[in-house]
Parts: structure tokens; C-alpha cells; sequence
């Protein structure tokens, strides 16, 4: 009987984290809304802790702006949810580019944003160093950087030198 | 002295370099020579702020004084900064911002890389692993360019010259310890600047062979900030920095 208790309680346990998870998961990013927060992988996990919502997140970059805005809609979809939120910022290990899943990846090619190219992140590149980036639209590889910073602080600019068309490159951090 | 107190004193001289970089970036907004780098600069401005943030708010943690971010940035006089004298050097033209940009930039990627690696401190390794990959992001941007400007024209070769002349100067501070700075490092917390030195000289030498520069030699290397005096240059861009929060105490957006 016991047991039979312990385990509906693990059960309903485990129903509220993925119910949490489902309503923190399918935030969309304020400046890149194409992706959630999960896609990118700044939402790294969401708890039941005490019979709150635990939400950590971690930031793309030291000074994003989005930062608090992101924070803001996580707390406000577990609310809404019908949770008690709170929202820990996580530092260590830092966010790196490495974490965009694969459906993210596909999602930001389908908007028109270059996704970072694979395995490129932390290694540091050399002076005038590029990594070779395929055009979202006709797929050439034939582009060129056109700034190292572009739109936002996490994308670079670029323009396919095949189809002319100028776009943004999610760049590797 | 004890020591959190020290990290703490440390940590917000090192968030004052952040926001007083950071600040004077910023003056480049809507005036840089191309859209590109006038999105380029704000965003490196954006990096240098949040590291300033995580910097400031760390510290005040530590201080436990119930002192934040904004208590730092805003209501403190000119002498109660401890920021490098190189930080707070006008804009001048661009060759002189990169040149500014590139000085710090090749010091604090490799400074981060050893707190990350090397710091007994958490907090400061997570705050590390961020700010180590933006900066040398930065190196790039600034090397790329100072060896653009210095293999360019005669006009940009010139101009870059006279920046480095102008500011070579100031970045012997870069290799000074505060008495608290001292404290940490002995702790373990951070990293002694000494051994960043071979490294940034490296990275200083090898963009300066492809750009066509040569290091000068200082008989006279300018520093002081650390203990808080300042050049006639910073009074103006502190009132400009806190004009808001003196005009109007306490307000908020």
C-alpha cells in the first residue's frame, strides 16, 4: 500500500516536470523566434522541486539583451501552466552553439539563418580565418563574410556570392 | 586583508575596465565609418556591459554590502573608479578605438582562459567560460583591422601609427596588481597578470609584423587609475555615464 502510494506519487511527480517542461520548452526565442528556447538550448532543465517549477537557464552571451525577456516568458508559460515558477541562471558550463539541436538547426535553416557550422565552436580561428558557411537559400558555399557582427550579438553577416542574396550566420561560440 | 573582501575590490575594478570600455564603444553608435561596424561596435559594447554586470553583481554578493550593479555604475565619484587609464582614453578617430579595443582585448582573452582554467573561485570560472570566447572574438575583429589599416593606405598606415603612438603608453598597466588584486591572486581566485604578459606581447607582435608597426619604446608608461586617478577625460564621460541617475535620484525605467 505504501509502495502503491510512493509510486503514484513518483507518477504524478514526473507528469508535473513533463507538463512543466512541455509549457517552459515551447517558449520562442524574443529575437530569433523561429526556435524555442529549448532548440537553442538555453533552457537546460525544469524541475519539481518543493512543488515549484525550476527553471535554468542559460544565457547565449555575457550581454544579451534578451536575457530577462527570456526569463520573463519561461516564468510567465509555467504560470500560465498553472505552476509556481522560478528562474535560476546557470553560468557554468557556458552556453555554446554546440547546443542547438538538430531540429533547431533545421528550423533556423528554414527561416533563412545560416545554423553554425558544426564542431566549429571554441576553437579559436586564425586572423582573416573563415569557416566555409552554405547560403540557408540556394545552398553554395561560394559566400563571403561580410561583418563579423550582424543583426544581433549571436549572428555574423554574410552574402552568397551564387545568388546575391545577403544574409545572417548564426555564428559558432 | 580578508578575502572576499580583496576579490571583491578586485572584481570591481576589473567590472569599472567593462564599463568604462564598454561606455565609450558605445559613443560610437550612429557614427562609425560603415553600417558594418556600426553594428560591430555597439555589439562589442554589449559584450564588455554584460561582462561589467556579471562582474559588478558578483562582487556586491561578495561585499555584502546590499550594493548592485547599478550602485557601482552610477553613484560613485570619479576617484572611487579603478579602471585601467587605457579604458577611458577618448574615441579618437577609428584606428584609435580598434587600436584601444585590440590593447585590452589581447590581455583580458587570455586572463579569462586562465581564471577558467586555473580559478578556485566557481562563480568566476562560469563567468569566465562566456567572456573568454567573446573576447577573442574581439581580438580577431581589432587584429583583422589593424593590420588592414596598417598594410592599407598611406592616410590609414599613418593613422594607425599615431594611435599607437598615442596609446601604446598606457598598457603597461594592464600588467599592475592593486594591493587587492595582490590578495586574490595569492588566493588563487585570479590570475597574476605577469604571466598573461608573454602571451599578450605575442599577440601584440605578430599583428604588429603584418600591419607594418613597430612597438615604440616607453621611457614613461602612464598608469594610476587602478588608484583611482583618472586623466581630465574621464570626468566628462563619467557626467555623460551618470547624468540620469543625478538628475533624477533613484529613478528607474
Amino acid at each position: 500500500m505504501v509502495t502503491a502510494l510512493k509510486r503514484m506519487d513518483a507518477n504524478s511527480h514526473d507528469d508535473a516536470k513533463a507538463r512543466a517542461w512541455a509549457a517552459a520548452s515551447a517558449v520562442p526565442d524574443p529575437e530569433v523566434p523561429c526556435v524555442t528556447v529549448a532548440d537553442l538550448g538555453i533552457l537546460r532543465s525544469v524541475e519539481i522541486e518543493d512543488g515549484i517549477a525550476v527553471a535554468r537557464v542559460t544565457p547565449t552571451y555575457s550581454g544579451c539583451p534578451a536575457v530577462l525577456a527570456i526569463e520573463l516568458a519561461i516564468e510567465a508559460a509555467l504560470l500560465e501552466a498553472g505552476f509556481e515558477a522560478c528562474i535560476e541562471r546557470v553560468m557554468a558550463p557556458a552556453w555554446t552553439t554546440d547546443w542547438i539541436s538538430d531540429e533547431g538547426r533545421e528550423k533556423l535553416h528554414a527561416y533563412g539563418i545560416a545554423p553554425p557550422v558544426k564542431g566549429s565552436a571554441g576553437g579559436k580561428l586564425a586572423l582573416f580565418g573563415e569557416t566555409q558557411v552554405a547560403c540557408p537559400r540556394c545552398s553554395s558555399v561560394k559566400t563571403r563574410k561580410i561583418s563579423e557582427f550582424g543583426s544581433t550579438a549571436c549572428k555574423a553577416h554574410y552574402q552568397c556570392e551564387t545568388c546575391a542574396e545577403p544574409f545572417d550566420y548564426f555564428k559558432c561560440i | 586583508m580578508d578575502k572576499r573582501k580583496a576579490l571583491a575590490e578586485s572584481l570591481i575594478a576589473l567590472g569599472d575596465d567593462h564599463l568604462i570600455l564598454g561606455h565609450r564603444l558605445s559613443e560610437w553608435c550612429g557614427h562609425a565609418p560603415m553600417l558594418e561596424e556600426d553594428l560591430s561596435l555597439p555589439n562589442m559594447a554589449l559584450d564588455l556591459l554584460g561582462q561589467a554586470r556579471n562582474l559588478y553583481t558578483y562582487a556586491g554578493e561578495l561585499e555584502g554590502k546590499g550594493r548592485g550593479e547599478d550602485d557601482f555604475a552610477f553613484l560613485r565619484t570619479d576617484r572611487e573608479y579603478k579602471n585601467l587609464l587605457l579604458v577611458e582614453r577618448p574615441n579618437g578617430d577609428f584606428a584609435h578605438t580598434m587600436l584601444r579595443q585590440f590593447y585590452f582585448a589581447a590581455f583580458m582573452e587570455p586572463y579569462w582562459q586562465q581564471i577558467l582554467s586555473n580559478s578556485s573561485d566557481e562563480t568566476l570560472r562560469g563567468i569566465a567560460g562566456k567572456a573568454a570566447k567573446e573576447m577573442a572574438y574581439h581580438i580577431r575583429h581589432t587584429g583583422e583591422w589593424i593590420i588592414r589599416l596598417g598594410d592599407g593606405t598611406e592616410e590609414s598606415a599613418k593613422r594607425v601609427r599615431a594611435a599607437v603612438d598615442a596609446l601604446h603608453h598606457y598598457t603597461n598597466e594592464l600588467f599592475t596588481l592593486t594591493d587587492a588584486m595582490r590578495s586574490a591572486v595569492e588566493d588563487g581566485a585570479l590570475p597574476n597578470p605577469e604571466t598573461i604578459k608573454p602571451i599578450w606581447s605575442n599577440t601584440i607582435e605578430h599583428v604588429f609584423s603584418e600591419a607594418f608597426l613597430t612597438i615604440p619604446d616607453v621611457p614613461f608608461p602612464q598608469q594610476g587609475g587602478r588608484e583611482g586617478h583618472h586623466t581630465e577625460a574621464f570626468g566628462h564621460l563619467l557626467s555623460e555615464l551618470q547624468y540620469m541617475q543625478r538628475t533624477y535620484p533613484g529613478m528607474t525605467w
